[in-house]
């Protein structure tokens, strides 16, 4: 009963909803309670005034008072810091499960005030603090572990501050459909399969038989020989080594060639080939149980396959 | 977290600040081993150094309580607690570590500002105090401000402490006073200066170097002339030849007073002296506090003064003063140790024979002071065993201790009754406050004489000797190079308006801040229109001004989320097009500023610096990652000043 009572206390209270757009942090959206210091600030307090009592101390009522309400002001500093903010979840990059997934939201202050020390949390704990000038902007990445591929969402993040004196802690819930697409991470590397192109003019490709291209920039996942480490030594970035590949030669990364592995196993190692097949330029196709994406190149291309392997057998609930 | 060098230089300064008002009564090995202390964490912050081993901080932990514990016989208690709380907090600057810790300093630092109070509630110290917190609180938002500049958190300081003021004024007045204390003092929780209940040769002139403030008086009506104003303190009655002192306390009649006239009223202010004796004009018939008038017209408080206090009161500066004294009273009044100063004796002797009465003898005696060279000085020459012979007979040179007491003395070899009664003497006039100061250096001994019917009369030998004493101060009494406090000599005018202000300034601060007590409350609080005050009416109003003021102060606070800045850089912009535009070149809706300044650059080469550098800025401020304050400025000037 009081459990019940409590929940529905809390749902009226901190209201749990997805939200998409803009928030906009209004007083009914930030709660403040006093920290562990401020409560033991009070104590000091209390103990300051019996010794005014106690002393007959006139000054020491001035300073007595003169710190309580400078505290209880900081309650209002700690909630201006937070107010009147506009938050708007930004778009993720997807992430390899392993690695972090950096959460993007961008941050307005309209106001002539400048914001400081806010902090932004996940339930897991994991932060990132930051401050905003006087009618500025900012974007902020939280980084959250993507552990497992699928879709992974921010969840309810905490926004708190505890600005300007640490004696109270402003907070407020934030919880955006904002949700970060985790690809399988990649197995270790292992040869493509051969081509099996109808012409049967594929074969395994090895790697430097190709010809030098070119380097284009490095994008996650790439595989870790074809890096440009001289071009990194040259201060110009991280590159990669692109080779030309043959025209003509289709690749089916096909779920089926696998050997006897656990489904995830299986992606994984589809994962690999998929980044190894785009970073040597090949037109690969995926083929997974139910579904087929035909040989193509690119990007985009590598995107989709990635996709389709992060949300293999997930099923509609979770996309 | 890791502790930043700024912050843990705040942390340094805002200890250093709190400590430095107790470095003059702390034991000087104390305040040597805190400043060697803080020194040695300045260079430790300054040099990147690691904090010294915990064993090395325990050892000097251990040492420095120790030493407390051999310097005060006690760890607790005032100064012992006050001392070892500075050595605690600046060890523990030594062994921060955390956010913690310095949260904790910060805190302590906060405290250690109120022990302070113990010593000094002075104007001085109030504005030091608030100083103080400035520090204090720009380094406590140091913690929760990240890397923000000195200044930026010295504003945020400031606008807290800024914004604490008014409701810490209503806080102050309305917070129900509760008269202390609520446990018992330790005995030292109390200075004391001013009179002593016994005088030896010394004891006043001691006094007179000192410039503090005895009491304040103000008058209701006319103020009575300086050489009435006798503040009757201790009446000293028993000598052993070197030392008046009061004598044992005799249960005696009612004091009795006659033939009274010229009534004053008055209002003291009374420093806290730590005795009971409420200072009163000559003689007292009506005390405002509870308090006991003895036998001698000496007005006692049921307590100790303590603190400071206000009483009003009234005397009869004519009076006849216990005509009927009970026998043993005046034998009393006439008895000496034997064996002491023959010489007087024989000089009383003498007087007693060819004489024919007690008046005689009294003025004989005023006239031998004043005519057989005798010299008012501060600084006496020693006496021997025989202390009134000497001074009557070889030295001739004394303070009004030694008048009065070798008066005294004469008198009662001549079988007079006499006794010496002390207080202050005078008083200096504020005309800003309308009151007069009595200052420690107005110190005074007289003596009173009982002769038959007409009581107990006052004779003051001093004035026998030194006339200007009583009528002008001491300042006049005293040859020009005599060493006296600095508010005894009287000053250029200006510097004597200067003191009277800073005076009257003191004395409304001692009256309506230290003084705020549970009758001043009360009284205050009666002036402002409140009725049949009790604490909960109190509680009420606290309550209901707080609300107000909160809701005004969150008012002008909030006010800067909503209120967006006009786009002054806009507008600007705008200007300046429209100056183009007079000379006939608008700006086309599709055109960016960039090709619109080339376009104008083109067709008015002449003004092409002008409007490239106001695109330039105007640029800068709308899509620069840091517009300034500077920009803009620049901006309007480069506007104003562009001319087709």
């Amino acid at each position: 009963m009081f459990a019940a009572l409590q929940q529905k206390f809390r749902t009226w209270l901190f209201r749990p909803k997805i939200e998409s757009g803009t928030v906009t942090l209004n007083q009914r959206r930030i709660f403040i309670l006093p920290t562990r210091q401020g409560l033991g600030f009070g104590f000091v307090l209390l103990l300051m005034l019996l010794g005014d009592i106690n002393y007959n101390l006139s000054l020491g009522y001035v300073l007595t008072f003169l710190l309580a309400t400078a505290a209880a002001m900081s309650m209002l500093h700690a909630f201006r810091n937070m107010a009147q903010l506009e938050i708007r979840a930004g778009r993720v990059e997807p992430a390899f499960a392993g690695d972090p997934a950096w959460f993007v939201f961008h941050f307005h202050n309209h106001s002539e005030l400048p914001r400081h020390q806010l902090t932004l949390r996940d339930a897991a704990g994991h932060t990132t603090t930051f401050d905003l000038p006087a009618q500025h902007s900012t974007r902020v990445q939280l980084s959250i572990p993507a552990t497992q591929r699928g879709w992974l969402s921010s969840g309810r993040l905490t926004l708190y501050t505890e600005f300007p004196l640490g004696l109270f802690h402003a907070w407020s819930y934030l919880h955006f459909d904002t949700r970060a697409l985790v690809y399988p991470k990649p197995a270790a590397p292992h040869p493509l399969p051969a081509s099996t192109a109808q012409e049967g003019a594929g074969k395994l490709i090895s790697s430097g038989d190709e010809d030098f291209a070119g380097l284009r920039s490095y994008v996650a996942g790439d595989a870790l020989p074809r890096i440009a480490w001289k071009a990194l030594a040259r201060e110009q970035g991280l590159m990669v080594k692109q080779f030309s590949a043959t025209q003509g030669h289709e690749l089916w990364l096909d779920w089926s060639l696998l050997p006897h592995a656990d489904t995830e196993r299986k992606l994984e190692m589809l994962t690999r080939w998929v980044l190894d097949a785009d970073a040597a330029q090949l037109r690969y196709g995926l083929r997974l149980p139910g579904t087929e994406l035909a040989p193509d190149i690119g990007t985009t291309h590598r995107e989709t396959c990635l996709q389709s392997l992060a949300l293999f057998g997930l099923g509609a609930g979770q996309s | 977290m890791k502790l930043s060098a700024p912050l843990i230089y705040g942390l340094v300064a805002s200890i250093l600040l709190v400590s430095a008002p107790h470095a003059e009564h702390l034991p000087p090995w104390v305040v040597a081993v805190c400043a060697m202390l803080l020194a040695w964490r300045t260079y430790l912050n300054w040099s990147g150094n690691a904090l010294p081993p915990r064993w090395l901080l325990l050892t000097i932990t251990l040492a420095g309580v120790g030493g407390i514990l051999i310097s005060f016989h006690t760890l607790f208690g005032r100064e012992a607690g006050v001392a070892l709380l500075i050595l605690l907090a600046t060890l523990k600057l030594l062994e921060l570590r955390t956010a913690r810790d310095a949260t904790v300093l910060i805190q302590l630092s906060s405290f250690i500002i109120i022990t302070n109070f113990f010593y000094s509630q002075s104007i001085p110290t109030a504005l030091y105090m608030m100083f103080t917190l400035l520090v204090i609180m720009a380094t406590w938002a140091h913690m929760h401000t990240g890397t923000l500049a000195l200044r930026p958190r010295l504003r945020i300081a400031a606008t807290l402490l800024l914004q604490a003021i008014p409701l810490t004024l209503l806080l102050f007045v309305l917070f129900p006073r509760v008269q202390g204390p609520l446990w018992g003092m330790p005995q030292d929780a109390y200075a004391k200066s001013g009179l002593d209940d016994k005088m030896s040769p010394g004891s006043i002139s001691k006094l007179s170097l000192s410039d503090a403030v005895a009491f304040r008086v103000a008058f209701r009506n006319q103020a009575p002339l300086r050489e009435q104003m006798y503040w009757r303190g201790p009446v000293l009655w028993d000598y052993n030849g070197l030392t008046w002192t009061q004598g044992l306390e005799i249960r005696s009649k009612q004091p009795q007073l006659d033939n009274l006239a010229s009534p004053v009223d008055y209002t003291v202010t009374l420093e806290p002296h730590n005795k009971t004796w409420l200072f009163t004009l000559d003689m007292p018939t009506q005390v405002s506090v509870p308090a006991t008038l003895t036998y001698d017209f000496q007005v006692l408080a049921k307590a100790p003064v303590n603190a400071r206090m206000r009483y009003d009161a009234r005397s009869q500066l004519a009076y006849r003063a216990n005509v009927e004294e009970a026998p043993y009273q005046l034998k009393r009044a006439t008895a000496l140790p034997s064996g002491f100063n023959p010489r007087a004796r024989q000089l009383a002797a003498e007087w007693r024979n060819s004489l024919p009465g007690d008046e005689a003898i009294l003025q004989t005696a005023l006239r031998y002071f004043n005519r057989e060279g005798f010299v008012y000085t501060l600084e006496p020459p020693l006496l021997g065993n025989h202390a009134v012979d000497d001074f009557l007979f070889e030295t001739r040179k004394g303070f009004c201790e030694h008048y009065a007491s070798s008066f005294v003395f004469l008198m009662r070899a001549a079988g007079i009754p006499a006794r010496v009664a002390t207080g202050y003497q005078g008083g200096e006039y504020n005309e800003l406050g309308g009151y007069y100061i009595v200052r420690q250096s107005d110190a005074h001994a007289w003596a009173e004489v009982w002769l038959k019917d007409r009581g107990w009369v006052r004779t003051d030998p001093t004035a026998a000797v030194s006339p200007s004493r009583v009528q002008m101060g001491l300042n006049a009494a005293l040859p020009d190079n005599a060493v006296l406090p600095f508010f005894a000599r009287t000053q250029s005018p200006l510097l004597l308006k200067l003191r009277f202000n800073l005076d009257a300034f003191t004395n409304q601060w001692n009256q309506w801040v230290l003084g705020y007590n549970t009758e001043r409350q009360f009284a205050f609080l009666t002036r402002l229109g409140m009725e049949d005050i009790s604490w909960q009416k109190m509680a009420i109003n606290l309550l209901i001004g707080s609300g107000v003021l909160v809701g005004l102060l969150s008012l002008l606070m909030l006010r800067q989320l909503y209120t967006h800045r006009k786009d002054q850089v806009q507008a600007l912009y705008l200007k300046f097009c429209r100056k183009l535009a007079r000379a006939g070149l608008a700006r086309a809706a599709h055109e960016g500023p960039q090709d619109f300044a080339a376009r104008a650059a083109r067709s008015q080469p002449q003004h092409a610096a002008a409007i490239q550098n106001i695109t330039a800025h105007y640029l800068a401020l709308r899509y620069g990652s840091q517009p300034g304050k500077h920009g803009l400025l620049a901006l309007r000037r480069a506007v104003a000043a562009f001319k087709i």
